[in-house]
């Protein structure tokens, strides 16, 4: 039987605590199996920044929530055929979402702001200013979920989902297997 | 119906299964004890039946009805696991994912949370394509037992009809209409009730998410090891037939 061809997959962490790349290497010694399928492109997993090729797979980690995040998710929607949003945070926001409603608040953004550097009890900073570098990407005002920006192909849910249920679908969707997840597999928190 | 239906019950079928049922009960009771699981949010054993959520949506005779309020009938079909009906329970329940602010990885409840066994049940894993509504919801932690996050809460009115019906107390009640329709406290706060965290509307099992809290129990039960993570919502229903 010859061989399938190496198909190219990419990923990238976006507003999320990347525990959902820390997954990927929970998927252990399959990754041997993973990789006599696939060439690893633009990936924290390479180090590579930037795509040196067109990918098959795209893997996004965490959601929107400021302009960087926006601009690499669109890189990767133009340069993937498929976009899988990988966790809670890249499907729903996950808990970078809480600064959107939880405050209380009708700025929730400045008050969170206003409370990380200035009114926080335990706060040491002696500008007594917001940071507001040049070259920090300016913040959204709020977070949003991958397919809020994008057309999302499949989401793979969990917080952060297992490497069972990563390695499960990459090798499912790689052999043209794919039909959808076991439900035994899926996990929300 | 004869008299003799009555007394001796009669027979109607789920998805071609046949059933038995006697007068008075239920689509939903029927099919229970019989080993056939409905899915269903605002229905719980021992409260009486809302209707509300309908997530128990099935087809009897053509029509949609609530399964939990809805009476057999001798010879009904009723269509329970089809494509269609479990397509419209799957854009409900994600319909209240989105019309809250249910943050999974943060809520104490994940794992023994049945929206979130639900969502498990019913395949929710494809893109969900209504707007995240996030609203601004209420967090009390007045009373020294018992908190309450109503950002979790789905206006099922299990603590409501738990309270009233059970406890002889009415702490819980709807305040508003439509969207803004919300479970609210019979005072200022919950401490200015007379809610005791021994009542049932607090048990663990009458709120079916993360919302009636009890203090200083969260995470006694590792996830992993919690109620919904053994198997499916409903598994020990359906366990009855095998």
């Amino acid at each position: 039987m010859s061989e399938l061809p190496k198909a190219r997959i990419a990923t990238a962490s976006l507003a999320g605590c990347f525990g959902c790349h820390m997954a990927i290497l929970d998927i252990d010694e399959r990754l041997i199996e993973l990789m006599k399928l696939v060439d690893v492109d633009r990936s924290p997993l390479t180090d590579k920044k930037k795509f040196t090729e067109r990918c098959d797979i795209g893997i996004i980690e965490g959601g929107c929530c400021n302009e960087e995040n926006v601009h690499v998710l669109h890189d990767f929607r133009r340069n993937c055929d498929i976009l899988i949003a990988l966790g809670q945070c890249a499907i729903m926001g996950g808990l970078p979402a809480m600064r959107n409603a939880i405050m209380h608040s009708d700025a929730p953004l400045r008050e969170c702001l206003d409370e990380a550097y200035i009114t926080g009890k335990y706060i040491r900073n002696t500008t007594h200013n917001v940071p507001n570098d040049p070259a920090l990407p300016l913040l959204l005002d709020e977070v949003y979920p991958c397919s809020q920006v994008v057309e999302i192909d499949y989401q793979i849910p969990g917080c952060a989902p297992t490497g069972d249920v990563i390695f499960d679908t990459l090798f499912k969707l790689l052999t043209g297997k794919f039909r959808g997840f076991e439900r035994e597999m899926i996990r929300f928190d | 119906m004869s008299g003799t239906e009555k007394e001796t019950g009669f027979t109607f079928t789920i998805d071609g299964v046949e059933i038995k049922a006697h007068a008075g009960q239920t689509i939903m009771e029927a099919a229970d004890a019989a080993g056939v699981y409905i899915p269903r949010l605002c229905d719980h054993e021992g409260l009486r039946h809302q209707g509300s959520c309908r997530v128990c949506t099935v087809k009897a005779g053509g029509r949609s009805v609530a399964a939990c309020t809805q009476p057999a009938a001798p010879g009904q079909a009723v269509e329970n696991e089809t494509p269609h009906l479990t397509k419209m329970r799957r854009d409900l329940v994600e319909m209240l994912f989105h019309e809250g602010n249910h943050l999974c990885p943060i809520c104490e409840a994940s794992g023994n949370c049945e929206l979130q066994a639900m969502a498990y049940r019913l395949d929710m894993t494809e893109a969900t394509k209504f707007p995240y509504l996030e609203p601004c919801r209420a967090l009390d932690a007045s009373h020294p037992d018992i908190a309450l996050d109503t950002n979790r809460c789905i206006s099922c009115g299990r603590c409501i009809r738990a309270s009233q019906d059970v406890d002889g107390k009415g702490v819980f009640g709807y305040v508003g209409r439509g969207i803004h329709r919300r479970v609210a406290v019979n005072g200022e706060n919950l401490a200015d009730t007379d809610a005791q965290v021994s009542d049932h509307a607090m048990s663990s099992e009458v709120c079916p998410v993360g919302c009636i809290i009890r203090k200083r129990v969260g995470f006694a039960v590792p996830i992993g090891e919690r109620e919904f993570d053994k198997g499916l919502i409903g598994h020990e229903i359906e366990e009855k037939r095998k």
